[in-house]
């Protein structure tokens, strides 16, 4: 009678769902837990720099060329007189902004095309799988290069660039997952109950390939970032007067032995933040992937 | 009218397809079955590993596209079925999975699992819903709080009977059980035989009871049919088979059947042997190679599977009806 008075008030403590163990995990996790505040900063800083940021990043001030650091401008002004600081914060929106979406477009797009041809095989499958390695081996920089200089830079322009790079990768990820998860029984049991494809697709097999998909997309943030850094170093990236930190950084670059800090600042964030999205998405990794999981629950039967 | 009606029915996997090569042949895992099951009963289906119990099993289901044959369920044909006709008709067909880890999803709440054949089909909603499924929880034994765990937290018995509760939650008049017990330990699968003879009776259930296991097998069934290498070799009612088989390769599965009675001395039959390859099976009756008894006839025509007046089969050259006794 004891025992199962205790058993009945253990009971509903033990009901949840595996994703509390994940952040469970996630919380003892340090560096992951650094890069997520470093990540949470950045985002904050790109959401709200309108009221961070002390002065408009695009205002020109032609008598405060390359001002020293002070009260007034706590990093000093650019080369244009624009207040160093914002336009930093500012830097942070349009990166972050570009990347962002480029990682959902890829995402989802990705996702989708992994989903389909998981789940049904056949000619589809082979065929799509196969334009999408012409994709994979066409070098990613390359082809942004090309689609730039075809449509002109712009950021939707950027956003297409840098998502469509990604996509191979994501199908073939999301492709494998489902190809295994497709093998489990209760995918059976459920076609047995008369589910229809969707149902299947969207109730069983997205949940089970969620895993990889955010591992991945939490590591390709930091790589959009980069992208987009990169390609506004080479000056493909938006309109110059916009602030981003690859184009502050290519703009810094010709003053970098009288004023390093012009180039230094954008760097180092960009460093940050590739840096802080890495340690999330490892750390996402680290708990998300299947074999510690089981290590995890083989240490928690025994 | 019976309830099932199979009619040389086959499912044969092509081996060795692809873009570049022709097709090296295929696994014949069901090779022209056979079996009529009527309403009520449960019909035993036995065999080695390999021999395609569960492929035919699946294939009734249409859960795997069989390669021909006929399939007479309810008086529907289900293989001239589209799939959406085919997702309708499967309320009145389900099946119990083996591995009770592998056939619920870890993701989902046990009271989801067991609704969402409910869901599919649209026959509750909310409340309602709820309360068939808590009705269904009681019914294979589990309680009112199970319903918002998720499977990882129960044990193995526990959650074959929530499979169970998510077969029954259509109102399904067949069941196939695909090794149901094979996975349990022996106390728990006492549980569930008698949980499953349980529902049978209540909800006049019909079962395909797949198993490796004949003691099982002797227990719960009504009939069995013994299947080797894609065929029934050999079918009959369940006492029938345990006193008086006929059928070599039956004989050889019934000696090996251990007898917890040390006094009791057998003979066993030992095959020579191993099963052969389903994809180049012998010609003639397939178990010919192991068989002690074969004779020139064995190896040169496939025996039919011929009934005596008692509904006794047997797909022998040697012991078939009306041959050697």
């Amino acid at each position: 009678m004891k025992a199962e008075a205790a058993l009945a008030s253990t009971a509903p403590a033990r009901s949840h769902s595996p994703w509390r163990n994940y952040w469970r995990q996630f919380r003892q996790n340090g560096l992951g837990l650094c890069g997520f505040a470093i990540s949470a900063l950045i985002t904050a800083l790109a959401i709200f720099a309108p009221v961070i940021a002390p002065y408009d990043p695009i205002q020109v001030n032609a008598d405060k060329i390359f001002e020293a650091r002070s009260w007034s401008h706590w990093l000093g002004t650019d080369e244009l007189g624009r207040d160093f600081l914002s336009r930093l914060i500012h830097g942070a929106r349009i990166s972050f902004f570009v990347g962002i979406v480029a990682v959902a477009f890829k995402t989802v797009v990705g996702t989708f095309i992994g989903l389909v041809t998981g789940y049904f095989e056949g000619v589809v499958d082979s065929l799509l799988m196969r334009c999408l390695d012409v994709l994979y081996a066409f070098p990613r920089t390359l082809l942004a290069l090309l689609i730039l200089a075809v449509v002109g830079p712009s950021i939707p322009a950027l956003i297409f660039v840098i998502g469509l790079g990604g996509i191979p990768q994501f199908a073939r990820i999301v492709r494998g997952a489902v190809l295994s998860a497709k093998q489990n029984e209760y995918i059976v049991a459920a076609r047995s109950l008369g589910a229809t494809s969707t149902r299947i697709l969207w109730r069983y097999l997205l949940p089970n390939v969620l895993a990889p998909i955010l591992i991945l997309s939490s590591l390709s943030l930091a790589r959009a970032i980069t992208a987009e850094a990169g390609l506004s170093f080479l000056g493909l990236g938006v309109d110059p007067t916009l602030p981003t930190w690859g184009g502050m950084l290519r703009a810094g670059s010709p003053y970098l032995r009288l004023h390093p800090h012009l180039a230094v600042f954008p760097g180092l964030l960009i460093m940050l933040a590739v840096l802080g999205f890495n340690a999330m998405g490892d750390a996402i990794r680290d708990i998300l992937d299947p074999r510690m999981l089981n290590r995890v629950r083989g240490g928690r039967t025994t | 009218m019976s309830l099932l009606e199979i009619r040389n029915l086959k499912k044969h996997f092509p081996v060795g397809e692809g873009w570049f090569s022709r097709g090296k042949g295929a696994v014949k895992a069901v090779d022209g079955v056979d079996l009529t099951i009527e309403e009520g009963e449960t019909l035993g289906l036995v065999g080695e590993s390999g021999c395609g119990k569960s492929t035919l099993g699946r294939t009734i289901l249409r859960l795997i596209e069989p390669t021909s044959g006929e399939i007479n369920f309810l008086g529907k044909n289900l293989l001239s079925l589209s799939q959406r006709d085919l997702r309708t008709a499967r309320r009145d067909m389900q099946i119990i999975f083996q591995d009770p880890y592998a056939s619920l999803n870890p993701r989902m709440r046990v009271g989801d699992i067991v609704g969402e054949g409910l869901e599919i089909h649209k026959l509750a909603k909310g409340k309602a819903k709820r309360d068939r499924v808590m009705e269904l929880l009681h019914q294979v034994g589990l309680r009112d709080d199970h319903y918002d765990r998720y499977p990882h937290e129960f044990s193995g018995g526990q959650r074959q009977r929530i499979g169970i509760a998510r077969a029954l939650a259509v109102n399904p008049k067949f069941i196939v059980c695909d090794e149901p017990v094979s996975s349990l330990d022996v106390s728990i699968q006492a549980q569930i035989i008698n949980l499953l003879q349980e529902l049978q009776e209540k909800l006049r259930l019909t079962y395909l009871f797949i198993s490796h296991d004949l003691r099982v097998v002797e227990h719960i069934s009504h009939r069995v049919a013994i299947m080797y290498l894609g065929k029934v070799v050999e079918i009959a009612k369940s006492d029938t088979i345990y006193r008086d088989a006929k059928h070599p390769y039956t004989r050889a599965l019934l000696s090996a059947v251990p007898i917890p009675d040390m006094s009791k001395k057998k003979e066993r039959v030992v095959l020579e042997g191993d099963v052969p390859s389903p994809v180049n099976p012998p010609p003639g009756c397939t178990f010919h190679p192991r068989c002690a008894y074969r004779e020139a006839a064995c190896s040169q025509t496939v025996p039919p599977l011929e009934f005596s007046a008692d509904g006794h089969g047997v797909s022998c050259h040697v012991f078939g009806p009306g041959k050697r006794p």
